[in-house]
C-alpha cells in the first residue's frame, strides 16, 4: 500500500482534511450500490483496486480482457446487480466492439472507470498513440464520458454519472486523469 | 508433420447442436436461465422454443461465458446455462480462469464443438486438428469437464449440472449443420424480456 500511495501524487483540498481520490470512487461505488467490480488491473488503480479487496461490501476479482468484465457487467445487470469495471487506456481500446454490439445496442448501463495513460507525461510511444484513439471511439458511440482531472468535482462526476447510466440504460465512461491521480511516471 | 497423428482421441458421437439443445432444455423445470452464443448457438436455442429466461446475444463473440457468469453470481440460487460454439470459445479462453477461480455452484458452461466456425463458411478453427476443448477447461481449473459420448450422455451431464455444488463444463461433438431458426434481432426487447423472465423486473 505505501509504496504504491508513494508513487501516486494526491491531491489535496486546501482547509480540508484530505480523502484521496480512490477513497472518493469506493464510497461512491457503495453509496450507488454498486457491489461487482471485475477489472483488469493498472498501477495507478492499485490502491482502489486494494481497498476493493478489503471491503466485503465488494465482490471484485480480474478478468484475463476487458472485454470479458464487460460481459460478467452485462451479466449481471441482466440479473439484478449493480457492477463497474475498471482498466487501463489500452485496455479501453480493446473494447469497440463489444460497446457496439452489446452494451450500447442492448442498453446496458456499463460504468466504466479508466485509468489515463499515453498523457501529461507519458513515456511510452504506444501508450501515448493508444490514448488518442479512446475519445474519438467513445464519441463515435455517442456514449457519455468525462474526463476527471479535480478532486473537488471526483465525487458530484462519479455520483450523478452513475445515476444517469442507471436511470437512462446507457454506458458512461469515467476518465481518471493523471491531474487527478498522479498517473504513472517513468521510474 | 502428420496432423491427424497429434489429434486427440475422439470416441465422442457427433450429434446434433439443435436436437442437444432441444434436449436441454426439456429438462429445465424451475427457470434456468440460458445465454445463447452467437450465431448457430443461439439460433437453435431460439428454434428450441423461445423461453423467458433464455437470452441471445447478437454479437460480441465470445462473451456467452462471461454474460453467464455474471448472471449466476447476480442470481446464485438459479441455475444458469451457457451454449457456446468452439471458435467463440477460442476468442476467451481466459474466462475459463475467471470462472474456476470464482467457482460458482450455479454454472454449467456447454461447448459445441464441430471444429469449425460454420457460419462463416466452414473454416476449420485453428484448434479443430490438435486442441481438446475439454483438456483446456480442466487445465484452467474447472475440474469437472466432460465430453459427453453421445444424447443420454449429455442428459445425464445436464442433470448432474443441476444439483452440481460447482461450476460444470459439458463438451459435445456435433455436426457441421447451420443454426435450425433464425433469433428475431431486437437487442432491446431480447433484454427487456431476459430480465422479467429471471424475475429483476416487471413488464410495463
Amino acid at each position: 500500500m505505501a509504496a504504491a500511495e508513494a508513487q501516486t501524487m494526491t491531491q489535496t483540498l486546501p482547509g480540508k482534511p484530505e480523502t484521496p481520490w480512490h477513497e472518493v470512487v469506493l464510497q461512491t461505488l457503495k453509496r450507488n450500490d454498486i457491489r461487482l467490480v471485475p477489472y483488469v488491473p493498472d498501477r495507478v488503480l492499485t490502491a482502489l483496486i486494494k481497498s476493493i479487496h478489503a471491503d466485503p461490501f465488494f465482490t471484485t476479482f480480474p478478468t484475463a480482457r476487458e472485454e470479458e468484465a464487460v460481459g460478467i457487467v452485462a451479466g449481471a445487470w441482466m440479473g439484478g446487480m449493480r457492477s463497474a469495471v475498471l482498466m487501463q487506456t489500452s485496455g479501453f481500446a480493446t473494447l469497440a466492439n463489444v460497446m457496439a454490439s452489446l452494451a450500447v445496442p442492448y442498453q446496458i448501463p456499463l460504468i466504466m472507470f479508466v485509468s489515463e495513460r499515453g498523457t501529461l507525461g507519458e513515456f511510452n510511444y504506444g501508450q501515448s498513440l493508444v490514448c488518442r484513439t479512446m475519445r474519438p471511439v467513445l464519441d463515435s458511440l455517442a456514449m457519455e464520458h468525462h474526463t476527471v482531472t479535480r478532486l473537488d468535482e471526483l465525487e458530484f462526476i462519479t455520483d450523478r454519472s452513475i445515476k444517469q447510466a442507471v436511470t437512462t440504460q446507457a454506458p458512461v465512461a469515467l476518465i481518471l486523469s493523471p491531474l487527478l491521480t498522479g498517473g504513472k511516471v517513468e521510474n | 508433420m502428420n496432423k491427424t497423428a497429434r489429434a486427440p482421441a475422439r470416441n465422442t458421437k457427433i450429434m446434433n447442436r439443435f436436437d442437444l439443445t432441444s434436449r436441454l432444455v426439456a429438462r429445465l423445470k424451475n427457470e434456468e436461465a440460458v445465454i445463447g452464443g452467437i450465431g448457430n448457438t443461439n439460433f437453435d436455442l431460439w428454434a428450441a422454443g423461445h423461453r423467458p429466461q433464455n437470452f441471445y446475444m447478437l454479437g460480441s463473440m465470445g462473451l456467452a461465458f462471461p454474460i453467464a457468469l455474471g448472471v449466476a453470481l447476480a442470481q446464485p440460487k438459479r441455475r444458469v446455462f451457457a451454449l457456446e460454439g468452439d471458435g467463440s470459445l477460442l476468442m476467451q479462453l481466459g474466462c475459463l480462469s475467471t470462472i474456476a477461480t470464482l467457482a460458482p455452484r450455479n454454472l454449467c458452461m456447454v461447448v459445441m464443438d464441430n471444429g469449425i466456425y460454420q457460419i462463416t463458411g466452414a473454416q476449420p478453427t485453428p484448434a479443430a486438428a490438435v486442441s481438446d476443448i475439454v483438456a483446456i477447461a480442466a487445465g484452467c481449473g474447472l475440474a469437472n469437464s466432460s465430453w459427453a459420448a453421445d444424447e443420454e450422455d449429455f442428459e445425464r451431464l445436464v442433470d448432474l449440472a443441476l444439483s452440481a455444488s460447482g461450476p460444470t463444463l459439458i463438451g459435445v461433438r456435433i455436426d457441421d449443420k447451420p443454426g435450425t431458426g433464425t433469433t428475431r434481432r431486437d437487442p432491446v426487447q431480447i433484454r427487456e424480456r431476459f430480465m422479467n423472465g429471471i424475475g429483476v423486473r416487471q413488464p410495463l
